[in-house]
């Protein structure tokens, strides 16, 4: 009844089929701007444009982009938590089912932590000295809130 | 082929599913796929503008065809909440009932008739028009400046001038002029024709899109006279605004025009500018046209100052109504909202009225101001959690407690009000002289201005705290002087008090 051939070519089509629609979803979702580090990539569910636009008026757009504060700098955890936090934000967004205001997660706020200190590590040792991991333990972000994004004008 | 029927049928299933499998993903693909496109839609387009509106449109249902969103929310301000200190059931309870004070302090005055709580905007109209304040004494035109939608009547009066308009309207009895907003009525576009046609449709509208909103931009703006002369006088005057940006731009300006809101003033300072068209304080008529007396200044004893120095035409000093039990010409604090947040740490980081009042939310890609303008308590996280990341709980325990602090300095200074009316009345009796009674009935005019000021304002203290107590305790001292001056008449040196 089923040839071989016509087995596969069927397979093929169908496939096929979802891979076309799959591309052509991640071309017009902009998937791949998600592998770079240009800031325009996080406003483009336009969620972050609020964010997008103090940064680009704060202290720090000269600096440091999105992912330089956000995201870890190690190869495999960058990517990791690009698509933890992918995953998450698509959901979000998709389902509308997130708190709004959006705020920082806890692995999220330990990442822009530690981030702060890459640079400025030397700076504050004395005062960060040991309590950047812990979960009660004081965030730069705490004082400093609109260094990155969010100031007033 | 050496397969047998069996390898067949499994084949025929294994095909079947993947078919079934493929499907799905493609399904939910395609699905994705225009989530996004709609979502990218959202943000092209915030609204379609499907029929016309103009500056006549004070009827908000057409406004809804074009912006529904908003609408959706406006509507909602019909709906009833409550929060510890203030509530919007149906014909909310008469506060007078829970605090008794507030009688004896009204005394001789129409708010001794009648004095409930406060209600969402979609009731403005229909709970002036029911109060007995207006059903049983007469008050002026000049009341519907901020309880109805009122622009086109005031164009309509003044031949094309507001102002001239705003002072026709203010002449008036509240009925006759309440005649004439609904004869004004409403000019909106008509259902199912072309939409640059418009048809007139009778009737009064509560503050409605238009009075916020130019029709043609969507940009806010100011219109009601009352507060551009206010806030004119305000920047003309000497009181130093820091809050408020662009008055101590315009004074350091050559002064060539008058400063205008609508010109100079910053599109966050609008978004406070709105809201304080009319929660403010005032003089409503009827003797002369309704004012904002921001002259000096928007603190309580500024604008106390200013009434203080005020003349009415017919030479007489400027007050209120004269107390029923003391005989005392007292004022009456309207709802100084505006002048409140104006000391407050908030107004002083840039925050306005909106950010907190009606803060943005998110609906798909788009933005959406929340017009469902109610209290921040009802909705912390979109209120305040956008600068202060902490819990819900945190926040409301944060918020109670300044309300509770001021809720018990202002029973204080109430009980401190009532010893001193039982005071001056002990002290008549004991055939006090005018003069004396007349030291005693200025300390009561300071003490109840500071008292109403707190009492009549809509946020018990959280508006600005600190500036709250500061006024209550005032109110106390002034109280407790006006009943010594009372109890020992001779003894007390009438001058010595400021």
């Amino acid at each position: 009844m089923f040839q071989p051939g016509k087995f596969a070519l069927v397979l093929a089509v169908l496939v096929g089929a979802l891979t076309g629609a799959g591309a052509y979803t991640f071309h017009y979702g902009e998937g791949l701007s998600y592998f770079s580090t240009d800031p325009r990539a996080c406003r483009n569910c336009h969620v972050m444009n609020d964010q997008y636009a103090s940064w680009a008026h704060g202290p720090h757009h000269a600096v440091a982009r999105c992912v330089d504060c956000h995201l870890p700098h190690a190869f495999v955890s960058k990517y990791l938590a690009k698509a933890d936090n992918g995953y998450r934000h698509s959901k979000g967004f998709t389902f509308m089912d997130f708190h709004d205001p959006i705020m920082i997660t806890p692995r999220n706020a330990r990442t822009l932590q530690e981030n702060c200190l890459r640079c400025h590590g030397e700076l504050v040792h004395d005062i960060v000295r040991g309590s950047t991991t812990r979960e009660d333990a004081v965030r730069c972000v705490h004082c400093h809130r609109g260094v990155g994004h969010g100031a007033r004008p | 082929m050496s397969e047998g029927p069996a390898g067949s049928r499994r084949r025929v299933a294994v095909l079947a599913g993947i078919a079934v499998a493929c499907a799905l993903l493609v399904f939910l693909v395609i699905a994705l796929l225009m989530s996004i496109f709609e979502r990218k839609q959202e943000a092209r387009n915030p609204y379609v503008r499907l029929v016309e509106v103009n500056e006549e449109t004070t009827d908000p249902a057409p406004w809804s065809v074009n912006w529904a969103r908003e609408y959706d929310d406006y509507r909602r301000t019909a709906e009833q909440t409550r929060t510890r200190f203030g509530g919007s059931e149906a014909l909310p309870a008469e506060k007078a009932k829970a605090d008794p004070w507030l009688t004896r302090m009204f005394a001789g005055y129409a708010f001794a008739l009648d004095y409930r709580d406060r209600r969402g905007h979609a009731y403005m109209l229909q709970d002036q028009e029911q109060t007995k304040r207006v059903t049983e004494r007469p008050q002026p035109g000049s009341c519907l400046q901020c309880h109805s939608s009122v622009m086109p009547t005031y164009r309509r009066l003044g031949g094309g001038d507001v102002f001239r308009g705003f002072e026709a309207l203010g002449k008036l009895s509240y009925g006759e002029a309440h005649a004439e907003v609904v004869k004004t009525g409403s000019s909106n576009p008509v259902a199912g024709g072309p939409t640059q046609r418009f048809q007139h449709a009778d009737g009064a509208h509560p503050v409605s899109c238009v009075d916020c909103h130019d029709p043609r931009s969507m940009e806010l703006r100011v219109t009601r006279p009352g507060f551009i002369r206010g806030i004119q006088a305000l920047a003309a005057g000497q009181a130093p605004t820091p809050h408020l940006e662009s008055i101590e731009r315009w004074r350091r300006g050559n002064r060539a025009a008058p400063y205008d809101p609508n010109e100079d003033a910053s599109r966050q300072e609008m978004r406070s500018f709105v809201c304080g068209q009319c929660h403010v304080e005032y003089y409503c008529g009827p003797k002369v046209t309704l004012f904002y007396p921001w002259n000096n200044g928007l603190k309580v004893e500024q604008i106390e100052e200013y009434y203080d120095q005020y003349k009415f035409p017919d030479g007489h000093v400027f007050y209120d109504w004269t107390h029923a039990e003391t005989g005392a010409n007292v004022l009456k604090a309207q709802h100084p909202e505006f002048e409140t947040w104006s000391q407050g740490i908030h107004a002083r980081s840039g925050v306005a009225c909106t950010d907190c009042h009606m803060p943005y939310k998110r609906e798909g890609a788009m933005k959406v101001s929340d017009h469902w303008v109610r209290s921040p308590l009802l909705n912390v996280s979109r209120a305040c959690q956008v600068c202060h990341p902490y819990s819900e709980e945190e926040i409301r325990g944060r918020a109670d407690a300044i309300q509770a602090r001021t809720r018990a300095l202002m029973d204080r200074a109430a009980a401190a009000l009532i010893d001193l009316l039982d005071a001056s009345a002990a002290a008549k009796k004991a055939g006090a002289t005018e003069p004396q009674l007349d030291a005693v009935r200025a300390l009561q005019r300071k003490a109840q201005w500071r008292l109403d000021f707190v009492a009549a304002e809509n946020s018990m203290g959280f508006h600005a705290p600190q500036e709250t107590a500061r006024v209550l305790a005032e109110a106390i001292d002034y109280a407790r002087q006006g009943q010594l001056a009372a109890r020992a008449p001779a003894l007390v040196p009438v001058a010595a008090h400021k």
